[in-house]
């Protein structure tokens, strides 16, 4: 329990339904009054109180759990070496992995529970099979395609069926004061919003050139490749115009010679994404598959054929996509008018037109 | 439900909730003139004459507070300043490194705020402070001491510590000494006047009565700067409008405590050690904390090695069982208790300890029912360890 309406919502249903619930919030931060304080992020002082209110709401035992070390291991070191390595990390998809469904699920388990119940805006039938939530500008399947079936088995989202405004007018009959709370939206860990300034920190400056990927030409500096990302197009400090006039975006980071490559638009366009690290929501076909992919958090889903080996997968856009970043997910979906099913997910490691 | 958390805070006896409803149902400042008034008046100077009486103190010795954390500030803060101001190179204050949030916060206060210097008296493995220790920096700095504070009994692991001597130790170089006794009263036999103190701290809701009063005793030649500035109620050292029904609630709490103590310890104390013969049976490698023989009737406060407190706390919460991890929150998250620490347990034995307390309505059906519902929460809290333990991003 978060201390927002999702997961306050998540746990009163869950209830109805006849479990035995038992609320946790989750005290994520290492030094409480660095990551705790902040006003933005999702795990401050303030919301293990509203969490501790609605567990009182609805009546269940409440308790934090200290998991500081394991999020700081799995999830935080992770995005700045994920950074440092010149992709684009998804924490909230590696919280999900490596915290809520491993971490927490193993230690309820241990401890006797049957299952982690969240706030996520997904669907989980008795088929095991994850689905896109009815509400599709919420959907948070592609941050939980990640989980493994076993993963899912102990896993419950009761909140699917719902659009967010039924969710927030749910908590309102149900007396939670949470019911109007602002959404975070938020990396929760970097209060102040500064990825940039957060990954500098970490990894200091880093120097290096920013080079045209047609002519070669070394068109400016940067203080470290971490703090760019494929398809940018702001901040990127160039003094002098392209010839044509047109904008630039970053095409491509490479670490090892520390290069940030920019060039046009089109340049940006791919039709093939590679990935690593696949998870299937059921056996991994044996041939091509026609599906949707969606290549980031949000992303509208592109029709595509998916090919997937024992440890790769390879996708074929019907239409080239722009921005693809190396660290994202690329999910699978078939489309379903009972809500998209997810086929699988994996880690896009190169993107190529 | 199976209350096992009377250090945190124990029932109010039937005689004090009678004595609150009575008070609080009548109409009366004690500091008005009038008739009501002198009514109001006459109920705190009879339960302060009680509590004096039942606590080896003289009636003006008897401040009124809010309870434990205000007593302990008042005490803390309010000797070390005129102390200080009679005389500036007393800037030391000298306390023990188990002492509860309200004294250590206090003094670590003192010492970001006022200038001051602190020591922190060790303790043996046992909990006790060595009064060597004491004698030790007395030796080295007594003319720079303002004030010394250790409890009587510690809130977490129950070691009762040797205060008559140690205060004797700070009279001896004319060195104020301050108590916080709050889990000792009704517990052990307690005498402010006898004991050699000069300032104690007793509250309310660990004896019985009501939460959110208490009293700081304070010798009649102890300077004290107030902290609450106001009517000035208290010997003008504590302002504020007295809580009447509180306080006729709490000395009547008091006196039933300590009037029934040696029969309390006597019962209690024998239940607890079966509390203990118990969980050692059920749990062999269980480590019981703090003084063999020195220590609170009703506290056992045990490590259960591999597993983790709160989880232990909250498997046996589930069916029912209060207790407590027996360590200071940060918002929830239980920290490696310090007193553990100063103690030399390790931080793993520090996480994974319980402290059950034992009370004036506990029976031997609590004990019965801890037996039986330990063995498989250990078993879990096990597990749930060796999960953590081998947590691998």
């Amino acid at each position: 329990m978060s201390g927002g309406v999702d997961s306050a919502v998540a746990a009163a249903r869950a209830v109805d339904a006849g479990h035995d619930v038992t609320g946790v919030h989750l005290a994520l931060a290492r030094n409480p009054q660095t990551y705790r304080s902040g006003a933005r992020g999702c795990c401050t002082i303030e919301d293990a109180h509203d969490a501790r209110r609605a567990a009182d709401v609805i009546g269940i035992p409440f308790y934090v759990w200290d998991m500081a070390d394991e999020f700081h291991a799995g999830v935080v070191a992770d995005f700045v070496a994920e950074y440092a390595a010149g992709r684009t990390p998804n924490p909230c998809l590696r919280c999900n992995e490596k915290i809520k469904f491993s971490a927490v699920l193993d230690r309820a388990v241990a401890l006797g529970f049957d299952a982690v119940v969240t706030g996520h805006h997904a669907r989980l039938g008795a088929d095991g099979r994850l689905r896109r939530s009815v509400d599709l500008g919420k959907d948070q399947s592609y941050v939980l395609a990640v989980l493994t079936r076993g993963q899912l088995a102990r896993a419950a989202f009761p909140l699917g069926d719902t659009t967010k405004a039924g969710v927030r007018a749910e908590a309102a009959r149900r007396g939670l004061t949470v019911a109007d709370k602002p959404d975070s939206h938020d990396i929760c860990f970097i209060a102040d919003g500064d990825t940039r300034g957060f990954l500098a920190d970490r990894l200091g400056a880093v120097p290096g050139e920013i080079v045209d990927a047609a002519t070669g030409e070394v068109l400016g500096q940067h203080a470290g490749a971490f703090a760019y990302t494929v398809g940018q197009r702001k901040g990127l400090g160039l003094t002098r115009p392209a010839p044509d006039g047109r904008p630039r975006y970053v095409l491509s980071i490479t670490p090892v010679t520390n290069t940030v490559t920019v060039g046009p638009a089109e340049a940006l366009e791919v039709s093939t994404v590679e990935c690593g690290r696949p998870v299937w929501g059921s056996a991994p076909p044996g041939g091509p598959v026609e599906c949707e992919v969606q290549l980031r958090a949000h992303g509208d889903p592109l029709p595509a054929v998916v090919e997937a080996s024992a440890d790769a997968l390879v996708a074929t856009l019907r239409r080239p996509a722009r921005g693809v970043a190396a660290g994202q997910a690329l999910v699978a979906y078939r489309p379903d008018p009972a809500g998209d099913v997810v086929l699988g997910s994996a880690t896009i490691s190169a993107a190529r037109p | 439900m199976v209350y096992l958390d009377h250090a945190a805070t124990t029932p109010m006896r039937p005689e004090a909730v009678e004595a609150y409803v009575t008070v609080a149902a009548a109409t009366g400042n004690a500091s008005s003139l009038h008739g009501p008034g002198r009514q109001a008046r006459r109920v705190v100077e009879e339960s302060r004459e009680c509590i004096a009486a039942a606590l080896g103190a003289r009636p003006s010795e008897v401040i009124f507070t809010s309870g434990g954390t205000e007593s302990d500030n008042l005490a803390v803060k309010g000797i070390y300043w005129p102390r200080r101001e009679a005389d500036a190179r007393r800037r030391r204050v000298v306390a023990s490194a188990v002492e509860h949030h309200a004294v250590l916060d206090a003094v670590r206060w003192l010492g970001s705020f006022a200038g001051a210097a602190v020591t922190w008296l060790p303790v043996d493995p046992a909990g006790r402070v060595p009064p060597e220790a004491l004698a030790e920096e007395l030796s080295a700095h007594g003319d720079e001491i303002a004030l010394v504070t250790a409890m009587w009994a510690n809130n977490e692991v129950g070691t009762v510590q040797p205060i008559t001597e140690l205060a004797a130790l700070a009279a001896g170089q004319r060195v104020p000494f301050h108590t916080d006794a709050v889990q000792a009263i009704g517990q052990v036999p307690v005498d402010f006047g006898a004991s050699g103190v000069a300032a104690l701290t007793v509250t309310g809701h660990k004896l019985g009565g009501p939460m959110g009063v208490g009293a700081l005793l304070l010798g009649r030649d102890i300077e004290c700067m107030p902290l609450l500035h106001g009517g000035g109620q208290e010997r003008d050292v504590r302002s504020g409008t007295l809580d009447v029904a509180g306080i006729a609630a709490f000395a009547t709490a008091v006196g039933i405590a300590v009037k029934d103590q040696q029969e309390y310890a006597a019962r209690v104390g024998a239940l607890r050690d079966e509390l203990v013969a118990r969980v050692r049976a059920a749990v062999p490698d269980a480590v019981v904390n703090g003084h063999p023989t020195e220590r609170l009737p009703g506290n056992a406060h045990i490590s259960f090695p591999g597993c983790e407190g709160d989880a232990l706390l909250l498997l046996l919460d589930a069916q029912g069982i209060a207790c407590s991890t027996g360590s200071a929150c940060s918002a929830g998250i239980a920290q490696p208790s310090h007193v553990l620490v100063a103690m030399g347990a390790d931080e793993g034995r520090a996480r994974s300890s319980l402290r059950f307390s034992l009370g004036h309505t506990s029976t031997s059906d609590d004990v019965e029912a801890l037996a039986a519902a330990l063995p498989p929460a250990v078993e879990r809290a096990r597990r749930a360890g060796a999960v953590r333990a081998g947590f691998a991003p």
